[in-house]
């Protein structure tokens, strides 16, 4: 596709013209305002949400830490497991978080509640439908990593300042989970399809260099393992948390931006298709 | 602008003749199936105009398109004098969509779904504020303003809703079949809240299977059968075109009604054979009805009552409004 350039419209707008992205009124704000309206009624839910991590720290960090003692990070340098299991559990707690805020609860408004029914009759378009409800997943998932990463810091697990450049990479993560899965969530037919996110997630959960380094694997499943979103998420939340940044980041921050391009787009593309018919 | 501008005047008057809504071959299809069949419409600024039609005759499919949300499948459709296809949020930042199923927010209270709709147009805080409180009065709900939505009976939630399409002060309010599943009381409470409405000017265009509020509330509307228009005119204007004055129904002790055609033969300009009566369209009731006791016939039971769009529709169609 031919980018016509034209001197008055600032670049990021004239590529945002170019994406075949779903109309909208650029007023996604106000669904991220209404979500916060109905989430006063329901904060107790987003508790969990804090819980989750917290207990999986002190549950691996500390108490499975003492028994592993230190871990080689794989060049050569080592540290206690609970400084190599925090960021990790930073990382999938932000996937979960988002996937979690976007396949369930949209699902459920989409199919039931009928919630963007009404919204697309105003002047809100499918683009701020998606981008709304993925900001909402965001915002949720930075109090959710600011939190976690206040008490990992309290159970000592934290190396250094760059750590905190990991709640806004937590949120990069919760984008790239967000926008995808919400998109997925479009294809749900009914609740039992959701045991399929499970079983997507989980193995990410497990496997992603999250609970042992990758060089534990032999090669080709290192491949594999580098080809999964997590993955990316865990390394630059580890290297953040360490404090040693390598060029590897650019790397990850790439595939999570890209994940979360077309999640977004996918996910307008998928509310226009469904409900503007 | 200034009154007394002459150019202003010469564009002015135009403008303000231009049909709201305008439709031209207009067609909906899914797939294979037609659902809207090329239609010409014409909405007039401050006229409440209906789509009168049984289920399925593609009424919503054509709402649904002039609320921006449905692209069209072919002719051309404007609203507002804007075209959906490109200015779909400019067009639906002025109307108030009433849709058939209730689409309140169940996880907000009655005055937040206000709100929160208004902030949906961009509307500030303080504008949305003032203006929910308004339209809870309007909508008799002031004493519920902080219950959540889920209890309300259907006729407060149908009330909430038009409360909520009305809430960025629309020029055109779209009603989908406001009244269905409500009870008549319920129903007389709507229609009067509508009746303000369009005594305030506001251009209200609905749908409806019911032929008492088709009459009661539209100015001017078509009769819609299968995606197509049918017929289209004032109530008044309607049954005088395709229906007597009055309608003679006769209801006789038979499996089949057809049986009795004979025996009323050259009584009516018309007679309909339904499953249980005979419908006589006649000018004079009460003189038909005459004749038939005059005939001997027996009928278990005998009505005269004026033609309905009900009738209208008969006529037209062969069928009924509502199976």
């Amino acid at each position: 596709m031919a980018i016509r350039t034209d001197e008055r419209v600032p670049l990021a707008r004239q590529l945002v013209r170019a994406v075949p992205f779903p109309a909208g009124a650029g007023m996604a704000r106000m669904l991220v305002e209404r979500n916060f309206r109905s989430f006063r009624r329901t904060w107790s839910i987003i508790v969990s949400g804090f819980f989750e991590p917290v207990f999986f720290l002190f549950a691996m960090g500390v108490g499975i830490g003492a028994m592993v003692g230190d871990i080689d990070l794989g060049d050569g340098r080592t540290v206690p497991y609970g400084v190599f299991v925090a960021p990790a559990l930073l990382a999938s707690s932000a996937m979960n978080g988002a996937v979690f805020d976007s396949t369930t609860n949209v699902f459920f408004k989409l199919k039931y509640a009928k919630l963007y029914d009404s919204v697309l009759a105003t002047p809100l378009g499918p683009r701020d439908v998606a981008v709304g409800e993925i900001g909402w997943a965001l915002l949720r998932g930075l109090a959710y990593s600011g939190a976690f990463l206040a008490v990992a810091a309290a159970a000592g697990t934290v190396r250094s300042w760059w750590a905190l450049a990991a709640v806004p990479a937590a949120t990069l993560i919760g984008w790239a989970f967000a926008s995808v899965g919400m998109a997925s969530a479009t294809y749900m037919r009914t609740w039992a399809d959701f045991d399929w996110i499970q079983l997507a997630i989980m193995p990410m959960f497990l496997f992603s260099a999250t609970f042992f380094p990758l060089t534990t694997y032999p090669d080709v499943l290192q491949w594999v393992v580098q080809a999964t979103p997590l993955y990316h998420g865990v390394a630059m939340t580890r290297e953040l948390m360490l404090g040693e940044i390598t060029t590897a980041m650019a790397g990850h921050v790439a595939y999570l931006v890209a994940m979360g391009l077309v999640g977004t787009v996918w996910t307008a593309g998928r509310v226009e298709r469904l409900l503007l018919r | 602008m200034k009154w007394g501008d002459v150019r202003t005047g010469e564009y002015l008057l135009p403008v303000l003749d231009a049909p709201l809504i305008l439709a031209r071959g207009l067609v909906k299809t899914f797939g294979d199936f037609v659902a809207v069949d090329g239609i010409d419409v014409e909405v007039r600024r401050g006229e409440s105009f209906g789509f009168l039609g049984p289920n399925g005759a593609g009424k919503s499919s054509t709402m649904r398109m002039i609320g921006c949300v449905s692209p069209p499948s072919g002719g051309t459709l404007q609203v507002l004098g804007m075209d959906p296809a490109t200015d779909g949020p400019r067009i639906r930042a002025r109307l108030g969509v009433v849709p058939q199923r209730d689409s309140l927010d169940e996880e907000l209270t009655v005055e937040e779904n206000l709100w929160v709709y208004g902030r949906y147009f961009g509307l500030p805080r303080h504008v949305v504020r003032e203006r929910a409180r308004q339209l809870l009065e309007f909508a008799q709900l002031t004493d519920r303003a902080d219950s959540v939505v889920e209890p309300l009976s259907g006729g407060m939630k149908r009330r909430l809703t038009i409360a909520r399409g009305l809430v960025n002060e629309p020029e055109i309010l779209l009603l989908d079949e406001p009244t269905t599943g409500l009870d008549p009381q319920a129903r007389h409470v709507l229609w009067d809240r509508l009746f303000r409405l369009k005594r305030e000017g506001v251009t209200l265009v609905l749908t409806t299977h019911y032929m008492d509020e088709a009459e009661q509330l539209c100015d001017r509307l078509v009769v819609m059968d299968r995606g197509r228009i049918v017929a289209e005119g004032s109530p008044r204007e309607l049954i005088a075109r395709h229906s007597t004055r009055e309608v003679l129904e006769l209801r006789f002790d038979a499996d089949d009604h057809a049986q009795h055609l004979a025996g009323v033969d050259g009584i009516a300009d018309r007679v309909e054979v339904l499953a249980d009566r005979l419908l006589l369209y006649v000018r004079d009731g009460e003189a038909a009805h005459s004749e038939v006791v005059r005939r001997g016939l027996e009928p278990l039971s005998a009505l005269v009552r004026r033609s309905t769009l009900e009738d209208v529709f008969l006529h037209l169609t062969g069928r009924s409004l509502v199976d």
